[in-house]
């Protein structure tokens, strides 16, 4: 078991340019199911993948693949013909909103959007559009969701994961990739690992996430990996006191950052004396989560975490 | 991005949002002249000289150069001697003013050097109160919030007495809609002319809120006149980076001279790059990691000195900009890169590294942590070089390592 993707999700790509395209070859060598893509100006064509197999991902493949995705003009179209049921969203910034709500628009059940630097307001009505479509959105200007050697959606490197019991849920693409790591390394392992972005207006949140992990068998412990700005963190402790039945470890970045100051991502920042890691730390303390004191413990915090 | 108030105020009035007249001023003439030309045109004998920087708390805010004055003067000299009084005081406090540091709230000690005035009719004011737009993150849409306690900050009236701060979440599908107008209105205990100018004020506001793409908009004080008008006394205006780019006519209205340079030097370059006081340079991937970085130096007893995220494509070219930064900091006594290949090959960074090293020449320690994509490769690039370079097993390391050589 997992969370929001495994094998049998089949996976439409909106955005086929240079970065779309490199990233697609990436997760056709793990072994994801990329079914479709979706360009306007590209409709009719077929792009041709082929290279040598990533063994750390879906087991049991060739040593090679030669794969070919076919290029639709919408997205409605695309998955009457190839049957998706995910997509991934490498549109750039400016027209990445209104592919969302084309995606949304067409019933697929999971979006997770890249894209870094969509204006907030495009963010705000997409998010808006969403509501009681059914759908799930996650990011943008995230890494995306991987279940290790199953499906990975997304731009993490493959080769750090490893299946196991603990979900992952960040703001931060590269922390997640240390969290990641240091789970293979302590032997824990991930049943999905889900990037859910550093913007300000997001789809899914930390508790989304946290509910999902809850009611999956195989997850085992949770980490929650975030930073500064918003009140998210603080929302996620209310929730673990009150539902969560899983340990649950976590960290905060951002304890040093100088308020009013945006720290890289578009929402990490201390406004008005809000958002603040203190804050954050206090409140997930509270709720029984054991918060590592600095990355590095992020594993063994899990440890603790699942121990105690 | 910020904008200065007398900007925010023209793209207000072109919106039809009401504000006060007013004249830029780079020049003690300039301001001179546009004395006379606001109290013939508005009959009103009394002027405010505005220092334009960005950054709040003026009116409180002292210069250095002439503690006797503050940021936000009011003249009332044409009351009793006419325009040529006026005019008089006016020079005086230009010629104070131009060229002089602005020390308030939000400045730092530093201050800030006042190169603009905003020369503005006096108004005749009944009340003053406090309105702003901004993100609701936890909603996801726009919040209008208004207050009563106008010339107080949002921030301390929160605390304080947060029952009078009134919000209105605005849908995106529909605007701020006329009886949630009428709310915030009735709420602000406005009456007769005065809560109608309301309701449109806020109405035009919020539009332009969605036409301008604003990060925040905040009037404090928001006036109610005793003619009964409404009208934005104050106007601080922010806009997100991300949606710059539908409104050139925005971007032209930034000053360069209010950013910090090294800041200014590594957006050409694609970094995001934010200046500290501490002595630890860092260079990261990733705004989380670069985050978290910063922290675990400050964890192990060290400050850094910056902020730098070279992101997750950076080139060698980028590499050589962020260690030219960090190393054009007097202060940096030292340098910690900390690196989790993903998508960034720890080979491309170990390059452009050794690269920087010896285009700009390395007298600090300097401590590199690679992981992820191709470390060997990277470490190996490293050892190789035969540069003085300290590796690092895991992020703690690092920073205990770098800490410790800059002792």
């Amino acid at each position: 078991m997992s969370v929001l993707v495994n094998k049998d999700t089949k996976v439409l790509i909106q955005g086929m340019g240079k970065t779309g395209r490199f990233h697609t070859d990436k997760a056709i060598a793990y072994g994801t199911q990329m079914v479709g893509a979706v360009h306007p100006s590209r409709a009719g064509q077929v792009e041709t993948f082929t290279g040598d197999t990533d063994h750390s991902g879906v087991q049991g493949r060739d040593d090679t693949y030669n794969v070919n995705v076919p290029i639709y003009r919408e997205v409605a179209e695309a998955i009457a013909e190839t049957g998706a049921n995910a997509t991934v969203v490498y549109v750039p910034p400016p027209f990445a909103a209104d592919a969302i709500m084309e995606a949304a628009d067409a019933g697929v059940e999971l979006i997770i959007a890249i894209t870094e630097g969509i204006p907030v307001a495009d963010m705000v009505i997409a998010k808006r559009y969403l509501v009681g479509k059914g759908v799930r959105l996650v990011g943008p200007n995230c890494p995306g969701v991987i279940t290790p050697q199953e499906c990975k959606i997304g731009i993490m490197p493959g080769y750090i994961h490893t299946p196991g019991k603990i979900g992952v849920v960040s703001r931060s693409g590269t922390l997640t990739y240390e969290a990641v790591h240091q789970l293979t390394l302590n032997g824990l392992g991930q049943t999905t690992a889900i990037g859910i972005g550093g913007d300000p207006v997001n789809g899914t949140n930390f508790v989304d996430c946290l509910a999902v992990f809850n009611d999956d068998p195989e997850t085992e412990g949770v980490i929650m990996i975030g930073e500064i700005g918003g009140t998210a963190e603080e929302e996620a402790a209310e929730w673990i006191k009150a539902n969560m039945t899983k340990p649950v470890a976590g960290f905060i970045a951002g304890t040093s950052a100088p308020p009013g100051k945006r720290m890289g991502h578009a929402g990490a920042i201390i406004s008005g004396g809000k958002g603040t890691a203190g804050a954050k730390i206090e409140a997930l303390t509270g709720a029984g989560v054991v918060v590592a004191p600095t990355p590095t413990d992020m594993g063994s915090a899990m440890l603790e975490a699942m121990n105690g | 991005m910020k904008i200065h108030e007398y900007q925010a105020k023209a793209l207000m009035k072109e919106r039809g949002i009401a504000v006060p007249a007013g004249v830029m001023a780079t020049s003690v003439d300039e301001a001179v002249t546009a004395v006379r030309q606001l109290i013939e045109s508005t009959g009103n004998p009394v002027v405010v000289v505005k220092s334009q920087i960005h950054a709040g708390g003026r009116g409180k805010g002292r210069f250095k150069e002439h503690p006797e004055i503050g940021g936000v003067t009011v003249v009332l000299d044409g009351i009793d001697g006419g325009i040529e009084a006026a005019e008089a005081r006016v020079r005086t406090l230009a010629s104070q003013m131009l060229g002089s540091t602005l020390v308030t709230i939000q400045t730092g000690d530093e201050g800030k050097v006042v190169n603009r005035l905003y020369i503005e009719q006096g108004i005749d004011i009944a009340t003053e109160l406090y309105v702003s737009v901004v993100l609701d993150r936890s909603t996801s849409h726009n919040m209008v919030m208004a207050s009563t306690e106008g010339g107080t900050e949002i921030e301390v009236v929160a605390e304080e007495t947060p029952e009078k701060i009134i919000r209105e979440e605005i849908d995106p599908a529909f605007g701020l809609v006329d009886f949630q107008a009428r709310r915030i209105a009735y709420g602000l205990g406005l009456e007769g002319d005065a809560f109608k100018n309301g309701v449109k004020f806020l109405k035009m506001l919020t539009d332009a809120v969605v036409d301008l793409d604003t990060d925040l908009v905040e009037i404090n004080p928001l006036v109610v006149t005793t003619d009964g008008r409404v009208m934005a006394l104050d106007g601080k205006m922010a806009f997100e980076a991300n949606a710059l780019y539908r409104h050139p006519d925005v971007q032209a209205l930034r000053d360069k001279s209010e950013e910090d340079a090294a800041e200014a030097e590594a957006e050409k370059y694609g970094l995001s790059f934010i200046k500290l006081d501490g002595s630890i340079g860092c260079m990261v991937n990733g705004a989380g990691l670069a985050m978290a970085t910063m922290d675990i130096i400050n964890y192990v007893g060290g400050e850094p000195a910056n902020f730098l995220d070279v992101g997750g494509g950076a080139e060698k070219d980028q590499i050589v900009a962020a260690f030219k930064l960090i190393t054009a900091d007097p202060n940096v006594k030292g340098i910690f890169v900390n690196i989790f290949g993903g998508i960034m090959r720890c080979d491309t960074i170990a390059e452009g590294v050794v690269a920087a090293v010896k285009e700009v020449g390395l007298e600090v320690p300097l401590v590199v942590r690679l992981e992820g994509t191709n470390v060997e490769l990277g470490k190996r690039i490293i050892d190789e070089s035969g540069l003085n370079v300290v590796s690092a097993v895991d992020m703690k390391d690092g920073a205990e390592k770098i800490v410790e050589l800059t002792r």
